[in-house]
C-alpha cells in the first residue's frame, strides 16, 4: 500500500530522511516513533506529498509520487491525514467540516453526504454536536472530528501525526479508543505517536527513527522487550519512566 | 447676513425630485460598483498570492498602477480616452447604452479592487497555513482550497477594512459627476445652479452621503458580528 524505497530529503543542509526504505502492506497499522526532529512528522507527510521528497521512489495507494505525472489531487482524496492540532476549518459547522470534501470533490449529493457524516459522527460518539462549530469543542472532540472528516472520503489508508500530542491528558484515551476501533476493522494505518500503550496493544508494527533514518523496524512485542538499538533503549526508558 | 434660507427647494416639487433621482444613481452606482469591486478584489488577490511568476507580476502591476493614480484621471481615462482605441461598432453600441454610467462604474471598481486585493491579501495571510494543508489533503486543488476553504474565513477577518473601502467608493462616486452622471452630487450641483440655494442644496446631499455611511457601516457591523461569533476564540 505504501512503499518507500531509498528515500531521501534535504531541508537546506538538514538531511531529514536518510535512505528511507518502508513498507506497509494493506491492513496493516504501524507506529513511527522517535525523539522529536528525528524526521519522523516529515515521513508521514512525505505520503500524501505535503512534504516532496528529494530522491528515491515512494509508491503510494498504486500511485508514484516520484512520477510528475501523478495527479496529486487524486492521490490526496484516498488518503486520510489527522493532523496533531486538529485543523478543523472554524467558519463550518461539525457536519459541514465532514460533508465539503464529499460533496465537491466525490460529487456525492448533499442528502447522502449528511447521511453518511451522521453514521460517521455516531461512530466516534460525536452525532449530537453536528451543528456546533470547532470553537465550542474539546480538542478530543475536535479531533474525532478531525478523524470523521478523513473517513468521509472513504480513503484507502488514514495518516496519523501526532494526533493526541495536543490533548489534554483526559482527552488522549477517547482519541485512541476511536483509532483502536479504526484500526480493527481493518484500515490501513500510519501513526506517529509517543503513545506506546497504542504502539504495543493495536500496531503491528513499530518503527524507530532518528537523525531521519529509519534505525528499527520490528513487532511491537519485540520491540518493547528487546529493542536492538541502543538508541531505541534510550528512547524507550526515556519514554517509559520519564523521572529516571 | 442676508441669505434668506429656502429649505423647501429640496424637501419638495421639481428640485426635490432631481435630488431623489441623484439619490437612486449614487445608490445604483455604488452597489454595482461594490460588488464588482470585491469580486475583481478577490481574483487580483489570488492572483498576487499565485505560484506563477508571470500572474504575481501582473496582479502585482496592476495593485501598484491602480492604487497610485488619482481616480479622476481614471475616470476621465475611461470616458474620454478608451473609446479612441475601440473600434467604431463597439463605440456605436457603447453610445447606445448608458456610457457615462458604465465608464464610472468601470473606473470605481478598477480603482477599489486593487485596496481591496490588498486587504483580502493580508486577510489571506492571517490564516494558519495549517488551515490550506487540511485543505490539501482532503484533496483541493490550490485554488478550490482558496476558495472553499480560506477565502471564507479571510474575507470575515478582512471585513473592517473592508467597510473602509466600501465608504471610500460611496463617497468617490460623487466624482462620476465629472464624466456627467447624474448622481446626487451632479443633481445638487443643478439644483443649486437653478436656485441659488447652495447652502440647501448641498447641505441636502451632504446628509444623504452621511445616511449611507452609516448604512453600509450598520450592514456590515451586523453581518460581522452574525457571521465572525461562532469562528472567534479559535
Amino acid at each position: 500500500m505504501i512503499r518507500f524505497e531509498g528515500v531521501h530529503k534535504w531541508f537546506g543542509p538538514l538531511h531529514v530522511l536518510n535512505n528511507i526504505n518502508l513498507r506497509v502492506k494493506p491492513g496493516e497499522v504501524v507506529v513511527v516513533c522517535g525523539p522529536s526532529g528525528s524526521g519522523k512528522s516529515t515521513l508521514i507527510r512525505t505520503i500524501n506529498d505535503l512534504e516532496p521528497i528529494n530522491e528515491g521512489k515512494l509508491v503510494v495507494a498504486g500511485m508514484d509520487l516520484s512520477d510528475r505525472k501523478t495527479d496529486i489531487n487524486k492521490l490526496r482524496a484516498e488518503i486520510g491525514f489527522v493532523f496533531q492540532q486538529f485543523n478543523l476549518y472554524p467558519h463550518l459547522t461539525v457536519l459541514k467540516n465532514i460533508t465539503l470534501a464529499p460533496i465537491k470533490i466525490r460529487k456525492l449529493d448533499r442528502k447522502t453526504a449528511e447521511e453518511q457524516a451522521m453514521a460517521l459522527l455516531e461512530r466516534v460518539g460525536l452525532a449530537e454536536k453536528r451543528n456546533a462549530h470547532p470553537s465550542q469543542l474539546s480538542g478530543g472532540q475536535q479531533q474525532r472530528v478531525a478523524i470523521a472528516r478523513g473517513l468521509a472520503m472513504k480513503p484507502k489508508i488514514m495518516l496519523f501525526d501526532e494526533p493526541t500530542s495536543a490533548l489534554d491528558p483526559e482527552m488522549i484515551g477517547e482519541v485512541l479508543q476511536v483509532m483502536k476501533d479504526l484500526a480493527v476493522s481493518g484500515m490501513t494505518m500510519m501513526v506517529v505517536t509517543h503513545e506506546m500503550g497504542f504502539a504495543r496493544e493495536v500496531s503491528h508494527r513499530v518503527v524507530f527513527m532518528d537523525h531521519g533514518t529509519v534505525l528499527e523496524e520490528a513487532e511491537p512485542e519485540e520491540f518493547f522487550k528487546n529493542p536492538q538499538h541502543d538508541r531505541a533503549q534510550q528512547f524507550l526508558k526515556q519514554i517509559l519512566s520519564p523521572m529516571h | 447676513m442676508h441669505y434668506h434660507f429656502d429649505w423647501a427647494v429640496v424637501t419638495g416639487g421639481k428640485y426635490y425630485e432631481w435630488l431623489v433621482s441623484g439619490v437612486y444613481v449614487t445608490v445604483k452606482l455604488s452597489l454595482v460598483s461594490i460588488a464588482l469591486s470585491f469580486l475583481l478584489g478577490l481574483v487580483i488577490a489570488v492572483m498576487r498570492m499565485s505560484r506563477f511568476g508571470p500572474v504575481r507580476w501582473f496582479a502585482h502591476g496592476y495593485l501598484e498602477f491602480f492604487r497610485n493614480t488619482p481616480l479622476l484621471v481614471q475616470m476621465f481615462f475611461w470616458y474620454f480616452g478608451s473609446y479612441k482605441i475601440l473600434p467604431q461598432s463597439v463605440n456605436d453600441w457603447l453610445v447606445k447604452g448608458d456610457f457615462e454610467f458604465a465608464a464610472a462604474v468601470i473606473a470605481l471598481t478598477i480603482y477599489t479592487s486593487a485596496f481591496i486585493a490588498e486587504d483580502i491579501r493580508s486577510g489571506v495571510r492571517s490564516i494558519p497555513k495549517e488551515q490550506m494543508e487540511a485543505a490539501r489533503s482532503s484533496g483541493f486543488s490550490y485554488i478550490r482550497s482558496m476558495r472553499y476553504i480560506i477565502l471564507p474565513q479571510a474575507v470575515r477577518l478582512t471585513i473592517p477594512p473592508l467597510i473602509n473601502q466600501f465608504l471610500n467608493l460611496m463617497k468617490n462616486s460623487s466624482l462620476a459627476m465629472t464624466i456627467g452622471v447624474a448622481e446626487l452630487m451632479y443633481q445638487a450641483r443643478q439644483v443649486e445652479s437653478y436656485t441659488f440655494k447652495g447652502f440647501e442644496a448641498f447641505s441636502a446631499a451632504t446628509l444623504v452621503y452621511l445616511a449611507m455611511s452609516f448604512v453600509i457601516t450598520g450592514l456590515m457591523t451586523l453581518y460581522d458580528r452574525m457571521v465572525l461569533q461562532p469562528i472567534k476564540g479559535r
